[in-house]
């Protein structure tokens, strides 16, 4: 058996392995990995998104049992020191050897750090690993709770550089972009580009400031700023070193391998370094006198390395790499591929620019009109993946090449057809070498069934995922042309999605659910479809879960929750958590006349636990009595709008969060909505309401309120995200109408409101468009049908307890006074709890 | 529990030999259910008014042993009448009883037929 060696256990290093495992067979080899990070490999394209998450499984390539069942011995935590070319042998920084017969490096790259005096000082950052991020995170919130408005720079305009940008912008504080060269991205877009790119982000609150040449960081042993010349300085309390990267060519240099005179080991075509038996492979690879940083030359380069060990050496590394990238930078679309500037020798140049809505597209042409050679796209790059395909399989060209940028009718729109259109050879994901005809051909033949089915089998879209909207449109057409339907529809009694319904039940006016099953569905219903219709309903009519009480999930139907034993659970409405000692007295006495077990909930209210159904009505009318109200814990409708006591009582506090989370949860409450809904109201950035924890939530800064959305706890926690800013009471009710009302109408069943936003196209920036700028020109419309629902509000246990005929659903038995005589209680502290389950 | 699992056998039309008089048709809502008390027996049943037809089962879930099924969501699974229990949505045949969307034993249905307004569900003792 033959030991292969991998150092590093990065992007590539990881893609080796994958590659390695697919193609060899038997036990021929043993895979032995280092990696000096404390981790296996994770996705560092995606880095940013652990701000969001914090969840590093996330970003996970694979787990590290996925290594052991492949029978990869992976050693993280563990530097490679040295290598022993003659010996043929690795020495590790724990005074370990390992002798190998093949020798692959993997070991990427650095961030390159100027030699500016000061770099040292606290609060200096550089961004490549999940700890860089980290103690970035941890540092922006220590500025954040002593300075409100704290800025950061990033040093270095490049595609790293606005992402890190990003990472400062989401964390809270001020970004400004500090760059050497005259533009922004210097070697992917042009002047021009630039500048609509360097508008759009000001727009957006970040500062750019080119054309700089950083002198020295200022401070004493912490930064307060940055200095660029004479009287030429810059405050910030965060600097984020983003100026390129170095490759980590350190043990090619000790063991005498051919570097380049600019760091990076020398490759041939086969990845060979000057040492036969020694692969380099990704960042740390010289191969063309270029260091490629990017991921998809580093995949192609693993994939080479691994066919030259395994013996097919005719597979080796193309003369001319595709440099071609597509980013969202902060919600901007960044585009440029082929030679996106050139000089008017080699071809022509078509250019549309349109400043007033940050768009600019070039594409350049050769001199006879016929072959595309590049271009660049900013704002808008919905074009890039056909432009791209275009340029890369060498299509022609239309007659009019200025459609492909205009449009026929000027403006936006494109020239081209589909992506069904391209040939079969066309390379859909660069990453993962996925082809047109591979992902037809698998769906046509059977293999696969969806686009769930292409990415496990292909992995197309798992590297830098910017073919996804390709791959979804061949899947999707692909699947049309065999006639099959591809669509999230409710259940199969309703072929339709929730929100086609809801479009059809209210133009049609249907009120009941027979009628809707008569006139758009089939069969009798189900469990899925009935709540998902009542929740329609509930958001056209507003009408309370006691209308068509069969229809409404178990718990709608008993206006509580059922617990493990059948019994139920009583919470009742306190609002934002704030409650008189008299209610309290009321609780106290309620639960103890019907021995239910007590709890305060996580939602700051209290939940009386082990009601018996037929008791129900009776303990809610003494509620009633008292002024409570339902709480809705059973419905899909609004929970809670959990407070801090805010500048009532806190001397922190900036405003009256305990009033305003009062007057939110009175408007919003008995809304049903397509999952439950949530908020929160802070009463400062200390943010002891959790409200970024919420489906809204609003902290109380200097100069009016932030509103945040879209925010979840529970399974898949989730940071809401900012709206709108420094608004004031009005505003942030206005938007909020509007916010949650284009959530109910378009959310999929079941679908709370994080889940949706990263359905929504455009993410929070789109969201931003339609509740903040009305781009869609509905929001009078939204207002007006949430104002109908808050005006419609009714508390339906007050209707079951006035009304005999609901009051009659409340019994256990429909022929007999009896009670279930198959609960037991067993005793719990001083309280009870139903016997436990036994299976 | 298994032993209040075997209180219940199923019971076809012509094993009935006991038609108990239950409820009045109209204390079983449409198009839903609702509990009965049989001797020790507790038993849900629905008025299926889209299919006009009656069904009763055993109200006892074989999952979790709770008395629930009355209060679960009717409807159907291609074509086969069906209802989904409150706790976890485990689904049973109201024909046959069967588990429908898992391999839970299957649960004891009961004939149903109406007299002059009345429900009443066969058994056999
Ligand atoms: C009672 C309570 C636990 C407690 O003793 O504190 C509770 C109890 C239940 N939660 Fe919860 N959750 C309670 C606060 C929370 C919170 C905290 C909060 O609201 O601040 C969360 C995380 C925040 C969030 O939702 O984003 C929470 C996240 C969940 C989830 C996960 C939702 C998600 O999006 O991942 C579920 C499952 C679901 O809804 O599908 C859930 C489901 C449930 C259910 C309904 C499970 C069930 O179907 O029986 C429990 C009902 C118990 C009952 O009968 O009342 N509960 N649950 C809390 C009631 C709060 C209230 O006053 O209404
Ligand atoms: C924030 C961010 C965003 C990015 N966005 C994009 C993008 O949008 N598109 C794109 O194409 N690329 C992007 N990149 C670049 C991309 O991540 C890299 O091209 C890719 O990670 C390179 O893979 P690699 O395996 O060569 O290096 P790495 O992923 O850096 O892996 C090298 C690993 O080797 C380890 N190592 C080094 N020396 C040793 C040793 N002596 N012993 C043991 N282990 C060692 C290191 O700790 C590291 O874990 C981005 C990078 C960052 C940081
Ligand atoms: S966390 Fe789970 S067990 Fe606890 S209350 Fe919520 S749903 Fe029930
Ligand atoms: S108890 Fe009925 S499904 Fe779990």
């Amino acid at each position: 058996m033959k030991t292969v060696i991998v150092v590093g256990n990065g992007m590539v290093g990881y893609k080796f392995c994958e590659k390695f495992i697919a193609a060899s067979s038997g036990d021929a080899y043993k895979l032995v990995v280092f990696g000096e990070e404390p981790r296996p490999a994770y996705d560092r394209v995606h880095l940013s998104e652990y701000f969001e998450n914090q969840d590093a499984k996330a970003l996970e390539l694979a787990p590290a049992s996925w290594y052991k069942e492949n029978g990869i011995e992976l050693i993280t935590g563990q530097r490679v020191s040295d290598i022993k070319k003659e010996a043929k042998e690795i020495h590790t920084a724990s005074g370990n050897s390992y002798g190998y017969d093949y020798l692959v490096l993997a070991t990427g790259s650095v961030p390159f750090v100027p030699p500016i005096p000061g770099v040292e000082k606290e609060g200096v950052f550089v961004y490549r690993t999940i700890e860089d991020l980290e103690d970035m995170m941890a540092y922006a919130s220590q500025i954040k709770a002593i300075k409100p408005n704290g800025k950061a720079a990033i040093l270095g305009g490049g595609l790293l550089g606005l992402e890190a940008g990003k990472a400062v912008f989401d964390m809270g504080l001020e970004p400004h972009v500090v760059e050497f060269a005259p533009k922004l991205m210097p070697r992917q877009l042009d002047t021009r580009s630039s500048n609509v790119l360097r508008l759009k982000l000001e727009s957006m609150g970040i500062q750019v400031h080119l054309s700089k040449a950083t002198n020295q960081i200022l401070g004493d042993t912490v930064i307060e700023g940055m200095e660029f010349g004479e009287d030429d300085q810059l405050d910030v309390d965060m600097l984020i070193i983003s100026a390129g990267i170095r490759p980590r060519d350190e043990l090619g240099k000790t063991c005498g391998l051919e570097m380049g005179t600019r760091g990076g080991i020398v490759v041939n075509n086969k990845m060979q370094t000057s040492a036969k038996d020694i692969f380099a492979i990704g960042e740390v690879a010289l191969y063309n006198q270029m260091i490629y940083g990017l991921v998809a030359p580093g995949y192609e380069m693993a994939d080479v390395a691994v066919n030259q060990i395994l013996g097919s050496q005719d597979i080796i590394m193309p003369e001319n790499i595709d440099m071609s990238t597509k980013l969202k930078l902060m919600g901007v679309d960044v585009a440029s591929f082929g030679t996106p500037y050139m000089p008017a020798d080699k071809g022509l140049s078509i250019i549309f620019e349109n400043k007033t809505k940050f768009l600019y597209k070039r594409i350049n042409v050769s001199h006879d009109g016929k072959t595309l050679l590049g271009g660049i796209l900013v704002g808008d790059a919905s074009d890039y993946n056909i432009l791209h395909q275009m340029y890369l399989n060498g299509m022609a060209l239309p007659d009019n090449a200025e459609e492909l940028i205009v449009g026929a009718r000027g403006e936006g729109g494109s020239a081209f057809g589909s992506a069904m259109d391209l040939p079969d050879t066309a390379q859909i994901c660069s990453c993962e070498s996925v082809s047109k005809g591979n992902i037809c051909s698998s769906l046509l033949n059977g293999e696969s069934d969806s686009l769930k089915d292409i990415i496990s089998c292909t992995k197309a879209t798992t590297g830098c995922g910017g073919c996804k909207p390709m791959v979804v449109e061949l899947v999707n057409e692909t699947l049309k042309s065999m006639g099959k339907e591809v669509k999230d529809v409710i259940c199969e009694h309703f072929e339709y999605t929730r929100q086609e319904l809801y479009g059809i039940i209210k133009v049609k006016g249907i009120t009941s659910y027979d009628v809707a099953l008569d006139k758009c569905g089939k069969g009798d219903g189900c469990e899925v479809c009935k709540p998902a219709l009542a929740s329609i309903f509930a958001t056209i009519y507003n009408d309370t879960a006691n209308k068509e009480d069969v229809i409404q999930d178990s718990n709608d139907r008993f206006l509580a929750n059922i617990q493990r034993n059948g019994t139920y659970s009583v919470v009742p409405r306190i609002p934002g958590g704030e409650i008189t000692p008299d209610k309290l007295i009321v609780l106290g006495d309620v639960a103890k006349e019907y021995k239910l077990y007590t709890k305060i909930t996580g939602g700051q209210r209290i939940d009386l636990f082990g009601a018996e159904l037929n008791d129900l009505p009776a303990i809610w009318k003494k509620l009633i009595d008292a002024g409570f109200e339902s709480g809705h814990a059973y419905g899909k409708a609004l929970r809670t709008v959990k407070s801090c006591v805010g500048s009532t009582w806190c001397r922190y506090g900036m405003d009256e969060s305990v009033s305003f989370a009062i007057e939110l949860e009175e408007r919003y409450k008995g809304i049903r909505s397509p999952h439950k809904l949530k908020g929160g109201v802070s009463g400062c950035i200390r943010e002891c309401a959790e409200a970024r924890g919420k489906d809204f939530g609003v902290i109380a800064v200097e100069g009016g309120w932030n509103l945040y959305v879209c925010g979840n706890g529970g399974a898949t926690p989730k940071h809401a995200q900012l709206l709108a800013e420094q608004i004031d009471n009005e505003t942030v009710i206005k938007y909020l109408d509007r916010f949650l009302m284009y959530y109910i109408r378009t959310a999929a069943p079941l679908m709370r409101t994080a889940a949706w936003l990263e359905k929504l196209e455009g993410g929070i920036d789109q969201l931003k468009k339609v509740v903040v700028e009305d781009s869609l020109n509905i929001a009078k419309e939204l207002e007006t049908d949430m104002q109908a629902l808050v005006d419609k509000y009714e508390c339906e246990w007050r209707q079951a307890v006035e009304n005999e005929e609901i009051g009659k659903r409340f019994k256990h038995f429909v022929n007999a006074d009896d009670r279930d005589d198959n609960l037991v209680f067993v005793p719990m502290r001083e309280q009870k709890m139903p016997e436990p389950w036994t299976n | 529990m298994e032993t209040l699992f075997q209180q219940y056998a199923p019971v076809s039309l012509e094993k009935a030999t006991v038609w108990f008089k239950a409820c009045h048709e109209r204390d079983i809502p449409e198009n839903g259910g609702a509990c009965i008390k049989y001797k020790d027996k507790q038993i849900a049943v629905y008025h299926f008014k889209r299919k006009q037809k009656w069904y009763a089962c055993q109200n006892l879930c074989p999952h979790k042993m709770e008395m629930v099924l009355s209060r679960g969501m009717i409807g159907d699974s291609e074509g086969i009448a069906k209802v989904a229990c409150p706790m976890h949505k485990k689904t049973f045949s109201l024909e046959t009883g069967e588990n429908l969307n898992g391999d839970l034993p299957s649960i004891a249905t009961f004939p149903v037929k109406l007299e002059n307004g009345f429900v009443y569900i066969g058994f056999s003792e």
